[in-house]
């Protein structure tokens, strides 16, 4: 599945034009994308989480080198899938 | 943010009523729910891709009693962050 996928649904649920559907679901990315970017946590109840997570620096090494380096600190994504999904993935196996 | 504040936040910027947003935000969450439940993989360019893991079943332990546990074999969505998004979260550092 992708975006086009998205759009053709909300093209043949809401009854948009295509390129309105493509404006609103590219909309809803924006307004996830530019909270995340935040920092701040979303929450998708029967979905799932997408938290983001700060990460400290830390002493790694080169594989290649042997060497040691420094890993700087960075923030990064995760996603936690709610009990609902996970449920559902697991019943239809 | 929630699902209702995500909603409320289109209908702010969208032109659009209360209820088309929700139709909106809904239809695209239903629709990533069941690709993932068919196990078909998502991928939203500039967001980030869902696949689905499959897991083998193991022993584990319950850390507090000891007592050895059966895990089941499980699926489970995994999500990978798009370039675009993990640089602007790491950016706005």
């Amino acid at each position: 599945m992708t975006k086009m996928d998205l759009v053709n649904s909300i093209y043949s649920k809401v009854g948009f034009s295509k390129k309105d559907s493509l404006n609103i679901v590219e909309n809803v990315l924006e307004i996830m994308k530019s909270r995340l970017e935040e920092g701040e946590k979303i929450k998708i109840s029967g979905f799932g989480n997408f938290i983001v997570r700060e990460k400290k620096p830390r002493r790694g090494r080169n594989p290649q080198t042997g060497d040691q380096i420094i890993i700087e600190g960075r923030r990064i994504l995760t996603f936690k899938p709610s009990n609902v999904l996970r449920r559902l993935l697991n019943e239809s196996k | 943010m929630n699902k209702a504040e995500l909603i409320q936040e289109l209908v702010k910027q969208g032109h659009i009523t209360q209820k088309v947003a929700k139709i909106v935000v809904d239809t695209i969450f239903e629709e990533m729910k069941q690709a993932l439940v068919n196990g078909e993989r998502i991928e939203i360019r500039g967001f980030g891709s869902f696949s689905i893991r499959e897991y083998d079943g193991y022993n584990g332990r319950n850390p507090k009693t000891g007592e050895t546990v059966k895990v089941a074999p499980k699926r489970l969505p995994f999500f990978k962050v798009g370039k675009e998004l993990r640089d602007r979260i790491n950016q706005a550092k």
